[in-house]
């Protein structure tokens, strides 16, 4: 057996000069190292998020001048005139209404069911609970393109297995007309990402000791009043992040209003924002596209920090 | 899992309350699994079937047809989306994986000055609506000679901010402070450590990452739709809109369009049941159990 001499470490939390000046070494050090490794993600992040954002913000200001009809295209600044265009633009501002009116309708419903699913799971028989998660799930796994092009099969009107049931009763819906086409795409959504949503919930539930159900139970509380009193208020900020997740996937809805403005005459090209800055892009008007991609992230950003702020006033844990 | 050992009694009395939950989950089961069983149905149904049969049940089965016409279509141009597809995903992921789980380590286990400042702009990229991005990238992309190329789809993919909050979840989760402050006694290198250690440590967290990355990847739609131009660059979300988009004027595409997106969901959902077992939502890391 060799003889180890016993090496005095100095402890950290020792005020002596050697201590001190070891903290600071290893605290620089440890910068240097956390620097090294967030390089390479931020240098992406700069490159394809920062500097982009920036570039939009600045054409957003700008204008394109021809000097003639089939002249030299020339960058103007415009100062504020994307904007005001953009205001005033009845397609704009019907679209931007249009999301708002879908995200009241579509998110509490998607969140509720997907709550209640969350919470049918999490009593369920345990020998269910795997197949029932991967069946919810499993629209997520579909790419949303797909998704629409799929329910577009399945809502056009000669082709859909809902029309082929209901003619016999005489019902003969168009669920792609004017009217209905909004809520048929609420549909889509719905069901592209109630499982995910589910998912988060459902492992926030996991995660709550047994101990409290125990307690409950002891006093008498039935499942019904342990799901609504016990469970929601602490999976709440679950709740929170999936509906602003929501809003933002809501108020950037592109892809599957742009597919079914491929299978319905009742969607126009303007239909959401996203679309209408697209569609601005398409017509290489760059700078109003932009303004618009600016006005909607705004607004994301508003509204998100809006329900942060209302959410943390009730959900005070 | 909640498991907890109840009475007889109280076991007879979960029983009889889960029915309603469990028919409730039966009918959300049907309303989600339905459309991709009409589409397996369809994908087995001739262009002539697809409109005059019921939808949701078999008639003459066509899938041997089908499928030839699809990989043949267009010089076997759907092969090459898939191929494309999984290109994309599978470097993507993997590249933004490592990316966000170094960001993400580093965010979790070092203190030092801009932390929080960083972090919040991290974060706030998660805000920004792709088509704000889309167009100055194309420009920038364009200026650099790189679009309608791979590039142009692969290096935006490898960066995801929301994959960088999941691995600093996640590196707090599961490598305890305790690791780093041995492995600075012992003279070892914070990189060292994170590699050799660390990384191990999180990988089955990190899993999720991937498959996020991969999915937002494969279902990506906006980036190449700007990107791209040549279709034997598409990957197979794009190769099948732009055929839907044709299907006026070509009904026969119908069944290629429908066999096609059949077969374009089945990687990721194969993806999905081969790593189960590695399935974490980022907000119960570590404690969820199944």
């Amino acid at each position: 057996m060799t003889a180890v001499t016993p090496v005095r470490l100095e402890p950290d939390r020792a005020d002596t000069r050697r201590a001190r000046l070891g903290r600071a070494r290893r605290g620089r050090h440890a910068s240097r190292a956390a620097w090294l490794l967030l390089a390479p993600f931020l240098a992406g992040f700069v490159l394809f998020y920062l500097i982009p954002i920036v570039v939009a913000l600045v054409k957003s200001f700008t204008t394109v001048k021809r000097t003639s009809t089939y002249g030299a295209a020339r960058d103007v600044f415009a100062g504020l005139g994307n904007y005001t265009a953009a205001l005033t633009d009845s397609g704009f501002t019907g679209s931007l209404g249009r999301v708002l009116l879908f995200g009241v309708i579509q998110i509490p419903v998607m969140l509720g069911l997907a709550l209640a699913l969350a919470l049918a799971l999490d009593s369920a028989v345990v020998r269910l609970r795997r197949f029932f998660r991967l069946a919810f799930f499993l629209p997520y796994a579909v790419p949303g393109v797909i998704a629409a092009v799929m329910w577009g099969f399945f809502y056009a009107p000669n082709l859909s297995p809902i029309n082929q049931l209901l003619e016999p009763l005489g019902l003969r819906p168009d669920l792609l007309s004017g009217n209905v086409i909004l809520y048929s795409i609420a549909n889509i959504v719905t069901w592209t990402f109630t499982g995910y949503n589910m998912l988060i919930l459902y492992s926030s539930l996991q995660a709550i000791p047994p101990q409290l159900y125990e307690a409950a139970r002891l006093d008498g509380a039935s499942g019904w009043a342990i799901a609504w009193r016990i469970k929601v208020p602490i999976i709440a900020p679950s709740l929170v992040l999936t509906a602003v997740f929501s809003i933002i996937g809501t108020f950037q809805l592109f892809t599957e209003p742009q597919v079914m403005a491929g299978v319905s005459t009742s969607v126009s090209s303007t239909y959401t924002p996203s679309m209408a800055a697209y569609a601005q892009i398409s017509a290489q008007n760059y700078g109003l596209g932009a303004a618009m991609s600016v006005i909607v992230t705004i607004v994301i950003g508003l509204l998100s920090l809006i329900f942060f702020r209302v959410t943390r006033n009730r959900a005070a844990l | 899992m909640t498991t907890h050992a109840p009475t007889p009694s109280r076991r007879a009395r979960e029983a009889r309350l889960s029915i309603v939950p469990t028919a409730a989950m039966f009918v959300a089961g049907v309303y989600f699994l339905l459309p991709v069983f009409w589409l397996v149905v369809s994908s087995t149904k001739s262009a002539a079937d697809l409109s005059s049969t019921f939808g949701l049940w078999f008639s003459d089965n066509q899938l041997g047809h089908n499928l030839d016409r699809t990989f043949a279509y267009g010089d076997g141009v759907y092969l090459r989306w898939l191929a494309n597809s999984a290109l994309y995903s599978i470097v993507g992921a993997a590249a933004a994986t490592l990316l966000s789980a170094m960001a993400g380590y580093a965010l979790a286990k070092f203190t030092f000055r801009g932390r929080n400042a960083t972090f919040s702009t991290i974060l706030a990229g998660v805000l920004v609506p792709p088509t704000a991005l889309a167009v100055p990238l194309f420009l920038m992309l364009a200026g650099a000679g790189l679009t309608n190329s791979i590039w142009s789809v692969l290096l935006p993919s490898m960066i995801s901010p929301f994959g960088v909050y999941l691995a600093r979840v996640y590196a707090a989760a599961s490598v305890p402070d305790e690791l780093l402050e041995a492995g600075r006694i012992d003279g070892a290198g914070d990189l060292r450590v994170f590699f050799t250690i660390s990384l191990r440590l999180m990988a089955p967290a990190l899993v999720t990452v991937f498959l996020f990355q991969f999915v937002a990847i494969w279902n990506n739609f906006l980036l190449p739709l700007i990107m791209l131009t040549s279709d034997r660059l598409y990957p197979v979300t794009l190769g099948l809109y732009t055929l839907n988009t044709q299907i006026t004027r070509d009904p026969d595409l119908k069944t290629i369009v429908v066999t096609g997106s059949l077969l374009s969901i089945i990687p990721l959902i194969l993806a999905f049941l081969a790593l189960q077992r590695f399935w974490r939502t980022g907000l119960a890391a570590g404690s969820v159990k199944d």
